[in-house]
């Protein structure tokens, strides 16, 4: 591009000097013409350069340890709780933050990166200001574009102060020699400057402004729940170039063959969630109308769960509010489902293959009335059975909820040994007709199928737990 | 009245269709070796082998069996002739009450028929649902190890005994 831009500019000269004698309209005219594209190519190539170049930042020495202050790494260890960052930079039986997790996304598979201080292999010669520029910009410190699984249109939001607590707890964190892996993401997208193009689309660094109409607590829930707890990156559904699509926040979106359920107001939960409902939930992994964190979010309640209680209550009322009350008809809703799940067993009803695996193999913990979080939600209060795809409901029918090492915690025996993908899916209609006033699904089988491999690939990379302890406040464990 | 398989022996029950496998096993036909725990499916005592794979009896209706293989701890072996995995958590001395002790080397059979040479973190992986409340948890863990080295040698000899003929 700039030569280009060169040839045009040396013969812009030659015009000038050449052409004097020739009509004054037409010298104007070409000189104009030629000029101007000089113009646009040459702004157009440094455009290009200015978006695209970002420089290298000197490499550091990796900080000793101990010139941080323990106060910031103590504050770092919570924010990095808040922002759920072990849950993607950990694999399954790698280290804490050492990276290598594959991330599935439409585009290819993209690794997580190594965040400790190692020097060769994480963060280590990373200066803050480098850490910044990564939270805010998505570049790395050689000035390489980062992918956007790395979710920074988020982060960008981090206050520099934030910013530098979770540099101060990275750094300090053991270094752990683990080079990262390569991604598998075909051509073009796997030229880096591409990314920049992305992040001219999607990446908005002023989106996230404080309402003064709102109290303290909302705008601490805004700051938290759109910047560093990213809930959009998998609550709210992407467009075809990856990016969240604002116009439908928090309307539900996918993650590891998981639906990470509506949060606004197209929520399908039986039971409308308010702010002390969700304070529990994310507090404590579960809530006696709404059932057990699984999934990706038993991961985000684990972290959550040694983050102070202001913070969690924070993100509580700041979701509940703008998820909107709920309209008078979904409060009947709610208190129906209440009401049919308090109401005595229906459990002699065995017409169906579906009822009698039903009766069999669930209600001895679903319908006893067991309290939670040791007995089984009641069917009807369970997002999962009205949720618009089966995917939750098959994953965790097949592989239920396993213990939290060395903590007390609910469980769930998985059945995916002892039921064929038809039984499960004549289970999975059963439940739908019974417990949800939704329509029925359609091809549960082939979803079960489908999820049957995924599940296999999820348990043998997430190194997160599938479960929340049941009383996070009991943990010793730092 | 549906045919299940048991032990490589057909019977003929007449249980309802709901009725937790572990009920027929233990009321039906007698077979003891598998044990209720809870009847939640959250302590292993009742597993056993359904096609090769380990499930818990007490949450497995009878609808799920048709057409299966059931075996339990009495299809691996007896008194008299122990299977390798009975005759490893004997010489292994690995049960004190023995209450979850068929459930465990249920559990141990099934790893070892699609592992036969499993890790240490691959055999707590599969037994982490079963629950010992004597605490023998390392003479189980020793006892897989050792079932898993007598499984190779008797597959070998039986191999080499079938080659010799």
């Amino acid at each position: 591009m700039p030569s280009r831009a060169n040839e045009v500019g040396i013969s812009v000269f030659k015009a000038r000097s050449n052409n004097k004698f020739k009509s004054m309209n037409m010298t104007r005219s070409s000189r104009l013409i030629a000029s101007g594209i000089a113009v646009v190519l040459i702004a157009g190539a440094a455009m290009a350069f200015a978006i695209v170049w970002r420089p290298v930042i000197p490499a550091i020495d990796p900080p000793a340890p101990h010139a941080f202050d323990p106060a910031l790494i103590k504050r770092g260890r919570d924010l990095a709780a808040i922002g759920n960052c072990n849950e993607c930079h950990t694999v399954r039986g790698g280290k804490n933050f050492a990276g290598g997790l594959p991330v599935p996304t439409p585009f290819g598979t993209i690794y997580s990166s190594n965040i400790t201080p190692d020097a060769e292999t994480g963060i280590g010669q990373w200066s803050e200001a480098a850490f910044r520029r990564a939270m805010r910009d998505g570049v790395n410190r050689k000035g390489e574009h980062l992918y956007p699984t790395f979710p920074y249109d988020h982060f960008t939001h981090v206050s520099d102060e934030d910013d530098r607590a979770l540099y101060a707890f990275l750094m300090t964190r053991q270094p752990v020699h683990a080079p990262s892996r390569e991604n598998q993401i075909s051509f073009p997208l796997n030229q880096r400057p591409v990314i920049a193009g992305w992040k001219l689309l999607f990446l908005r660094r002023d989106s996230y402004q404080p309402d003064a109409t709102k109290s303290a607590e909302w705008n601490r829930g805004a700051y938290l729940v759109e910047g560093l707890a990213h809930c959009g990156a998998c609550h709210t559904p992407r467009n075809v170039l990856g990016a969240e699509r604002k116009s439908a926040q928090f309307a539900g979106g996918d993650v590891d063959n998981w639906l990470a359920y509506a949060l606004n107001d197209r929520s399908h939960a039986p039971v409308p969630w308010d702010a002390d409902a969700l304070y529990m939930y994310l507090r404590s992994g579960w809530h006696p109308a709404h059932g057990t964190a699984r999934g990706p979010m038993a991961q985000v309640v684990s972290n959550l769960s040694s983050v102070s209680d202001s913070d969690v209550r924070a993100i509580a009322v700041y979701m509940a509010d703008i998820s909107g009350a709920p309209t008078p008809e979904r409060k009947q809703e709610g208190e129906a489902a209440l009401a049919q799940a308090r109401s005595p067993s229906q459990a002699s009803q065995t017409d169906t293959v579906g009822a009698t695996i039903y009766v069999g193999a669930c209600a001895s913990c679903h319908e006893t009335s067991r309290p939670l979080p040791y007995g089984g939600v009641n069917l009807a209060l369970s997002t999962a059975v009205s949720s618009p795809d089966p995917r939750n409901l098959a994953n965790v029918v097949l592989s239920g909820v396993s213990a939290v090492e060395g903590e007390r915690s609910p469980i769930m025996p998985g059945f995916a040994d002892s039921m064929d993908d038809a039984q499960m899916a004549a289970l999975l209609n059963y439940l739908r007709a019974r417990f949800s006033k939704q329509p029925a699904w359609i091809g549960v089988e082939k979803t079960v199928a489908e999820a049957r491999r995924a599940v296999t690939i999820y348990h043998e990379t997430s190194a997160g737990p599938r479960n929340a302890p049941a009383d996070p406040t009991q943990r010793d464990k730092p | 009245m549906m045919t299940l398989k048991v032990n490589g022996r057909e019977h003929q029950v007449g249980a309802d269709p709901d009725t937790p496998l572990l009920y027929v096993l233990r009321d039906d036909l007698k077979l003891n070796a598998a044990k209720f725990g809870c009847g939640l499916g959250q302590c292993g005592s009742c597993a056993v082998i359904v096609d090769g794979k380990a499930v818990l009896s007490c949450i497995t209706p009878m609808v799920l069996l048709e057409g299966k293989q059931v075996t339990t701890l009495e299809g691996l072996g007896s008194v008299s002739e122990p299977a390798p995995i009975q005759r490893a958590f004997i010489e292994e001395q690995a049960a004190q009450c023995g209450y979850c002790i068929p459930g465990m080397m249920m559990r141990a059979q099934a790893l070892l028929l699609k592992n036969s040479k499993p890790t240490d973190a691959e055999i707590r992986a599969a037994l982490e649902q079963h629950l010992c409340r004597c605490g023998t948890h390392m003479r189980i863990l020793r006892a897989v190890r050792r079932a898993a080295r007598l499984m190779e040698t008797t597959d070998a000899s039986s191999t080499a005994n079938r080659s010799a003929q």
